[in-house]
């Protein structure tokens, strides 16, 4: 797990490689080049990599725990409305009531004091452990009752739709102290960088290209370890690890954990690309769509969730400008084939074509070999 | 027979909705013995493998492992980590992963996740990984993916993954169940060899196997204790061949 495989350097490479080839395209050519690439399409592409880093978190839960989340936007949600709190702070008195301290929607309101739960977000780190830390709490208190009473199955997706659903309602309402139905926009700038420019755009693209390889880097080393093939067990077989000693719910709250982290970073990203976050970020369906990312690219590779995420909002950016009505439509069309064609996804045709080749065998031979020399210096 | 109880059942009582699976079932099991465990079915084997698991509670009565733990007070993975090991009728393997991975996550040690994250395999481990393969006749499939077995493979793995638990006791459902002649011969010798160092409860259907088992056989019907001793003792059993092999 620790040497690099084909698979990852890949996947590194197409994610590293492409971002660093669009940030040369779009810094260092001029704007009327055939080549160059606009400020806008960069965006697009920070974008679509922060829906990768969601269906990354969803891959680790679905694809090698067997929880069929409906719910994970919610947790990319949580994180980018961290991060919107940190960009309202920074606007300080430039907003539109030229209050120092309390963002527009606020002064709207008529509120005098900022709310309790709004200090600290004016200091960049602060927000950036709530951007993890509120996503991963929400995952522990809900995963800890969801899984120690052993709800799993469509039950589960069932009550993660509704946990999303509910926190919809919730962020709609002005009272929460969210910016209500419109949320928060206007952003100005990010640790003092203005956002809007290319340079900018550019730079929050890269920075989600690093924090993608780290996450899909991290996401290998945990299916790789001796928790991810616990993890493979209780996915297929739950009863039999119970029987071996293991407490199934204590690894899949792990997981569910580090997964909702992972989403809440992918979200904290988005926002500032995207400029906007609003309580429609929690929207089900959001949530159902980033599963079909998963299903498209393969579920249980990892890779195939990042392929999945960029191929889908590929299309789903060119259908919905050129035939915007029939999105839902394709969508769903999608999906019934993929389950039906492709169960395991786009990835899932060149595994099937790689299972049994020669080199794989050589190793193992060579592995063998190896043990049964350790076998003998143990034994004696 | 002066061998300290390992296991006593005293007066379990189960019932499904009004159905007594169990009714007053009393056992006792030596350290280190092998009793073979047979009955029509419904007789209540299966149900007095998931009490003694962890699986099911009981209505009324005690199951005493060693000196003083009572078992229907505990979960499935405590009672695991007590030291019963389970094997069930349909072999259950970890079949997307490979035959020394499902040894390896059934060695006995540390079952948290935040061990299992960092965990390294230990020489020790693969030691004992490959003493386990060539006890259970896999060593030559040591990299296959279990789902890749034949069925009588997936039973031996799954009887090496009960070895490798290190278990004090053994609960075997139905070991020779869909295996040819020759892997049935294989099985009963395994059996023995394991119980030269732990304690077996058999459960069984086929009385040439039971047989060259040699061990103590226990006959349940409709919940509770039939007939106890020998294979020859139960099988000149008038009751026992009323209920079940006068058939």
């Amino acid at each position: 797990m620790i040497y690099p495989d084909r698979a990852t350097t890949v996947t590194l490479g197409c994610v590293l490689g492409g971002a660093a080839i669009l940030a040369v395209l779009n810094q260092l050519t001029p704007a009327a080049s055939a080549v160059h690439v606009p400020g806008f399409a960069v965006s697009l592409v920070g974008k679509y990599l922060c829906y990768a880093i969601l269906a990354l978190a969803i891959d680790l839960v679905w694809g090698y725990a067997g929880i069929l989340t409906l719910g994970h936007a919610a947790f990319f949600a949580l994180g980018g409305y961290a991060m919107g709190m940190y960009l309202m702070r920074e606007i300080g008195a430039r907003g539109v009531y030229g209050n120092p301290t309390l963002p527009d929607f606020m002064v709207f309101l008529g509120w005098k004091h900022l709310p309790w739960y709004w200090h600290g977000f004016s200091h960049f780190g602060f927000a950036l452990t709530m951007v993890v830390l509120v996503p991963g709490v929400l995952a522990a208190v809900f995963g800890w009752f969801a899984f120690r009473s052993r709800v799993s199955g469509v039950y589960l997706s069932i009550i993660t739709q509704a946990l999303t659903y509910a926190l919809m309602l919730a962020f709609f309402r002005n009272e929460m102290g969210f910016g209500g139905n419109n949320g928060m926009t206007d952003f100005k700038d990010i640790l003092g960088v203005p956002l809007g420019r290319d340079s900018a755009s550019v730079g929050l693209m890269l920075v989600t290209a690093v924090v993608l390889s780290a996450a899909f880097l991290l996401a290998r080393a945990i299916t790789g370890s001796r928790f991810g093939k616990v993890l493979v067990a209780v996915r297929d077989a739950e009863a039999r690890t119970r029987f071996l000693g293991y407490r199934p719910e204590s690894y899949k709250l792990t997981v569910w954990v580090i997964s909702a982290m992972l989403a809440g970073l992918g979200g904290a990203l988005y926002v500032p690309q995207v400029g906007i976050i609003n309580p429609s970020e929690f929207a089900p369906a959001n949530s159902i769509e980033a599963v079909i990312w998963v299903a498209v690219g393969g579920r249980g590779t990892l890779a195939g969730a990042i392929l999945g995420a960029v191929l889908v909002n590929l299309g789903k950016t060119w259908l919905t400008s050129a035939l915007p009505e029939i999105w839902l439509f394709a969508m769903g069309g999608l999906f019934i084939l993929v389950t039906v064609f492709l169960p395991r996804g786009i990835l899932g045709l060149f595994a099937a074509r790689r299972s049994s080749t020669a080199p794989e065998r050589e190793s193992a031979a060579a592995e063998s070999a190896a043990a049964e020399t350790v076998v003998r210096e143990v034994t004696g | 027979m002066s061998q300290p109880t390992l296991l006593y059942l005293d007066g379990i009582t189960v019932s499904f909705d009004g159905f007594k699976a169990l009714k007053g079932l009393s056992l006792v099991l030596e350290e280190g013995e092998m009793r073979a465990v047979i009955g029509p079915n419904g007789a209540g084997k299966t149900t007095m493998m998931d009490v003694i698991t962890g699986k099911t509670k009981p209505d009324s009565g005690r199951a005493v492992f060693g000196v003083d733990t009572d078992l229907t007070r505990l979960d499935e993975p405590a009672i695991a980590r007590l030291g019963i090991g389970r094997k069930f009728q349909q072999p259950t393997v970890f079949e997307p992963l490979s035959v020394r991975d499902n040894l390896l996550l059934a060695l006995a040690g540390d079952r948290s996740p935040r061990f299992a994250l960092a965990a390294r395999e230990t020489p020790v481990e693969r030691g004992r990984i490959e003493e386990i393969l060539l006890t259970i006749r896999l060593a030559p499939e040591r990299y296959r993916r279990a789902g890749e077995l034949s069925h009588g493979q997936k039973q031996w793995l799954e009887i090496g993954m009960l070895l490798a638990q290190e278990p004090k006791l053994l609960l075997v459902d139905e070991p020779a169940a869909g295996m040819t002649d020759a892997e049935t011969a294989d099985t009963a010798e395994l059996l023995r060899e394991i119980n030269r160092s732990r304690s077996l409860v058999v459960v069984e259907h086929d009385m040439a196997f039971v047989r060259s088992l040699a061990a103590r056989v226990t006959v349940l019907h409709e919940g509770a204790v039939l007939a106890e001793g020998s294979i020859d003792h139960v099988q000149n059993d008038p009751r026992v061949i009323e209920v079940y092999l006068g058939r």
